[in-house]
């Protein structure tokens, strides 16, 4: 529940906490109470500052080797440079291609799948025993196997971001359709609704924003496949930059390759919350 | 109001309706047990009982969703097996589609038998003038609170023109006040659109005010007690709850309900025992 802060005020005068007088930090440090936005945004700014001094510190302060944590402004030049010259375009081209294929191959499979294994107990029993089995497999323990069929090249990245990406997407919409709400399905029944009518005009759409928020978390765990396939064997994309860097002891280039893979994902996330945003407008996350 | 003469066929009839539900561990355990009940066209039927006596299980009993393990129930005559449009309910819960607006929720049946556009909106127009929510048309759901959510519920039931409105303790979940103004306005509503309504309550004083009989449910296995038959004024207003007649009806069913808690538990001098 959200309250007007001024509430407090009020009560605080009156009430017996009046008595003991109470820091801003205590007003903060409520547990699950809102806070003013310009409190917030000053919390997370400090926060945010707090970090690059520190940064700043250590590295022009000489604590540590540039070797270990280059500077802020030998990070930069290197981005700058990095992006004249067009590798990190080509590096991080690379990358987006494949994560994008490989998730949305993942999608259009294990969305339609999911959906049925949670609907349906039949399906489920048809399904659970591979993907029970699949999902604890880590798909790294698969890149062996899938250099050995695919080669190195783009298409086996592909794949392990598909296999990574499809086994958990299955189960996370079977949890969604699982939890549509019964009596939404018996309402329409009641209104007269046949079979597929349910499904199509209610179970489908009633899925939606749990789906919504199932494609943003996977593409952020999709991440975490390229990246470790890249880091196994690639001749491009930010993995295999990052790697090459590691090799020439070019840090400031590794933090390069952090830096625009954070940004890359932080703008996926931003993405999808504006799509739910726009496309359900009637979720209540949106 | 009045219950129509014993000549004439009933609207509804429960014919000694018995439903067993397995659980899990294999027993066969009785929800209800031989349960007749007649309901004549276009009357008011209250079920009031404790909670887990059955009451949602009877109604969806009559909806089709469950399917009674013996025993049969007519609606005009014709054997109820699966759910249809004929039998519109409202549940408890929220039940709106959040992803149409309340006009999309409201004529989402008249859509569903693929009616003319034209012919749904006026339909849906209509009957969210009747609830009260005319300027709601785009609203979603998440907009709405919960005695409108409600009222939209109701809509979308009637907007279907079911032969029998099913109401599970459609007002159960709502505040004091709002409860109040729901009950006086579906006397309004089946003032202008007289429907067959079996509505079920745990509140005596709802069933009371809504009902032209009023039955009381016992506890598991589910099944119902002698009726009280109200003979209250018509058009009702909440006046009537302070009348002598009602007082009356509400003290026998009080009764009722003392004597079926006094069957089913065990009385304290057995406790200490």
């Amino acid at each position: 529940m959200r309250r007007p802060g001024r509430r407090y005020v009020s009560l605080a005068r009156t009430g017996p906490i009046a008595r003991r007088p109470r820091g801003p930090l205590s007003e903060v440090l409520r547990p699950q109470e809102a806070i003013p936005r310009r409190t917030y945004l000053r919390i997370l700014t400090a926060s945010a500052a707090a970090l690059v001094a520190v940064w700043c510190v250590l590295t022009y302060g000489r604590l540590v080797a540039p070797l270990f944590l280059p500077s802020p402004t030998a990070v930069l030049a290197a981005g700058v440079a990095m992006a004249q010259d067009g590798t990190l375009l080509q590096h991080a081209q690379a990358s987006l291609l494949v994560i994008v294929s490989g998730w949305a191959l993942a999608v259009l499979a294990g969305v339609p799948v999911g959906v049925l294994m949670g609907s349906f107990k039949a399906v489920e029993a048809l399904i659970e025993p591979v993907v029970d089995f699949v999902r604890y497999l880590p798909v790294s323990a698969l890149i062996p196997l899938l250099i050995l069929y695919i080669g190195i090249g783009p298409a086996e990245k592909i794949a392990v971001i598909f296999i990574g990406t499809f086994f958990q997407l299955v189960l996370l919409v079977a949890d969604v359709a699982a939890h549509v709400p019964h009596e939404q399905l018996d309402v329409a029944y009641t209104l007269g609704a046949s079979r597929g009518q349910v499904i199509r005009r209610v179970l489908l759409p009633a899925t939606l924003p749990g789906v919504m928020d199932t494609l943003r978390i996977t593409m952020g765990w999709a991440w975490t496949y390229l990246v470790v396939a890249e880091l196994v064997s690639a001749d491009r994309g930010l993995g295999f930059m990052i790697l090459d860097s590691m090799r020439g002891l070019f840090t400031d280039r590794i933090f390069v390759g952090l830096a625009v893979i954070g940004g890359l994902g932080l703008c996926f996330d931003l993405l999808f919350k504006w799509l739910h945003r726009v496309l359900l407008p009637w979720s209540p996350k949106a | 109001m009045v219950a129509e003469g014993v000549s004439a066929p009933p609207k509804l009839r429960l014919h000694d309706v018995t439903v067993t539900f397995r659980a899990r561990h294999g027993a066969l355990v009785p929800a209800i047990e031989r349960l007749s009940l007649d309901v004549a066209d276009r009357e008011i039927v209250s079920i009031v009982g404790p909670s887990g006596c059955g009451k949602s299980t009877l109604l969806r009993l009559v909806a089709g969703l469950v399917r009674p393990s013996s025993g049969e129930i007519r609606l005009d005559g014709h054997v109820v097996a699966e759910p249809g449009a004929d039998r519109g309910m409202v549940f408890q819960s929220y039940t709106l589609f959040p992803w149409l607006t309340v006009q999309g929720n409201v004529e989402f049946g008249p859509r569903l038998r693929g009616m003319p556009d034209r012919h749904c909106r006026d339909v849906a127009s209509r009957f969210i003038q009747i609830v009260g929510l005319a300027g709601f048309e785009r609203a979603y759901p998440k907009e709405l609170s919960g005695g409108m959510m409600q009222r939209v519920a109701i809509a979308r039931a009637l907007a279907n023109d079911p032969e029998v409105l099913l109401m599970d303790e459609p007002c159960g979940a709502l505040d004091a006040q709002t409860r109040v103004f729901m009950q006086e306005l579906l006397l309004d509503i089946w003032e202008t659109t007289p429907k067959t309504i079996l509505f079920v309550t745990h509140d005596i004083d709802e069933a009371l005010f809504l009902g032209d009989r009023v039955y009381v449910m016992t506890a598991r296995p589910g099944r119902l007690r002698d009726e009280v038959v109200l003979a209250l004024p018509c058009p009702r207003t909440l006046e009537v709850e302070t009348s002598e007649a009602f007082l009356a009806a509400k003290r026998r069913v009080l009764a009722m309900i003392r004597e079926e808690a006094q069957r089913t538990t065990p009385e304290p001098s057995r406790l200490r025992a």
